[in-house]
């Protein structure tokens, strides 16, 4: 189980992986969107990338919930316990 | 009257150089990009053909990792050569709206396709990333291409098998004439020295078994030719209206004085016998670019090095040309880079492009004992061409009978 610490590590180097933003950017009240300008073809990729490192499910449905990073990292924390 | 167009651009990416200069002097020393492949999957898929002309600038020596990462290989190479190619026209103002894209390719995003199928099988369909499909589309590289130039007047990508990279310059010299675009990036990709794709030409025969010698495997108009030599990249030639050109003070390299595309309609692979479909193509062309046989001094031949694809083009040549063959220098550049299929065209326009603006010719290696059915005047080492007005023609044909033809004129 990662802390939530991890999971914004982990998140960060899937975000620098695929957009090229430094991990430091990848702060938890950052907008995917407004903030780190990932457009939907990216997100979707970055959830993917996520499932597999955390080992959980992020429904389709579920991704136009996660707007910030933060968000995510509540959703994968849950999805994990 | 019909509007001129001229070539003030050039790029490439191939076996034989990263660069249009690096590309240039070696293909006037005459050197083999061809090279024994050391992936794994030769002998886990025991691939019958064991070598293969790789470029000799990976992309991602060139290209940043992240956007090379939303890109199939083929079109990393039509991006690096498109960049090279905008670069060296020296465009630096231009109205978007009035820059077209004619990018080809032959197979598209083999890579890209079949990565995706191998990981669905592995690891299910969550995991078939959503960039699969723009990178797999055969439009992918013309796409990527009008985005990164900003070019809105249509992005198209001809598709014909080997001929397509000439066709994309057929399109280009099109669409400037009948007034729908000003500039035209023009050029050809392609990515497939994969597994898949090796055992597919295999299959058919298509490609040379010399694996004990890479380097001498791909031999245009030898006796003993066996098959061509499967590579890879890109090349691109950004084309304008000559009033565009002129108006800023251009470079030009030559006048795109006439193209042709012709289809031979006699068999899905083989070759017509007698070259009737690129005779047609040859003759096209030539009444196109208004060129008569005695302006052409200098051919860059579609020579692929199979048994079979090599007399039929000296056939049109023949029936084009007539007696003015004999004072024409061919040039089959497939010799040292071997055939990069969509992108052959577009390389070999390059070269055609380099030929007449400086005056010399690449050469043709491996030639040892030439086929006496093909008595043509091949240049083994680089020659002058004459001053005056000349014209040098690049013939490009495809599995399924295309047939294109390009003619370039000295300014």
């Amino acid at each position: 189980m990662a802390s939530n610490e991890e999971i914004l590590a982990g998140l960060a180097e899937i975000v620098n992986e695929e957009t090229g933003l430094s991990p430091e950017a990848v702060e938890l009240d950052k907008s995917f969107t407004e903030d780190l300008d990932i457009d939907s073809i990216s997100m979707m990729t970055i959830v993917v990338n996520a499932e597999e490192k955390f080992g959980v499910r992020i429904p389709d449905e579920e991704v136009k919930n996660l707007k910030t990073v933060g968000d995510a990292v509540s959703f994968i924390a849950g999805a994990q316990a | 009257m019909t509007r001129k167009v001229v070539i003030t651009g050039l790029g490439a990416t191939t076996p034989i150089g990263g660069d249009v200069p690096t590309m240039w002097a070696n293909s006037l020393k005459g050197v083999s990009g061809a090279r024994t492949l050391e992936d794994d999957w030769v002998a886990k898929y025991e691939l019958p053909v064991h070598f293969a002309a790789r470029c000799s600038t990976p992309a991602l020596d060139v290209l940043g990792r992240v956007e090379a990462k939303r890109m199939d290989p083929s079109t990393q190479f039509g991006v690096i050569a498109s960049r090279e190619a905008w670069a060296d026209s020296g465009i630096t103002e231009i109205d978007h709206d009035r820059l077209a894209v004619a990018f080809a390719t032959g197979i598209g995003g083999v890579w890209t396709l079949l990565d995706a199928w191998d990981t669905l099988r592995d690891k299910g369909p969550r995991r078939v990333l959503p960039m699969t499909v723009p990178m797999l589309m055969p439009n992918g590289v013309a796409a990527a291409v009008s985005l990164d130039l900003g070019a809105r007047a249509g992005a198209h990508t001809p598709v014909s098998a080997c001929a397509s990279g000439t066709e994309a310059l057929h399109l280009g010299l099109e669409l400037i004439r009948s007034g729908k675009a000003d500039v035209v990036m023009c050029g050809g990709a392609e990515a497939a020295i994969h597994p898949m794709p090796l055992a597919a030409f295999s299959s058919m025969q298509a490609l040379s078994r010399r694996n004990d010698e890479p380097e001498r495997a791909s031999r245009p108009y030898d006796l003993d030719r066996d098959g061509f030599v499967m590579g890879e990249g890109a090349g691109a030639l950004v084309l304008e209206a000559e009033e565009h050109a002129l108006a800023r003070g251009a470079r030009i390299y030559g006048e795109l004085a006439g193209t042709s595309v012709t289809a031979d309609a006699y068999h899905i692979t083989a070759p017509d016998p007698e070259g009737l479909g690129a005779t047609r193509a040859l003759k096209a062309a030539m009444f196109d670019g208004r060129i008569q046989p005695s302006d052409v001094v200098h051919v860059n031949a579609h020579a692929t090095s199979t048994p079979v694809g090599d007399k039929p083009e000296y056939t049109a040549l023949k029936a084009a040309l007539g007696s003015q063959l004999d004072s024409v220098a061919v040039s089959a550049t497939k010799s040292q880079m071997g055939h990069l299929l969509g992108a052959s065209g577009a390389v070999e326009a390059v070269l055609t492009a380099l030929a007449v603006y400086e005056r010399k010719t690449p050469v043709t290696i491996n030639l040892e004992n030439q086929d006496p059915e093909i008595p043509l005047d091949v240049v083994t080492s680089a020659r002058d061409l004459p001053s005056g007005s000349i014209v040098a023609l690049s013939n490009s044909f495809g599995f399924g009978g295309h047939n294109a033809v390009i003619a370039i004129r000295s300014i």
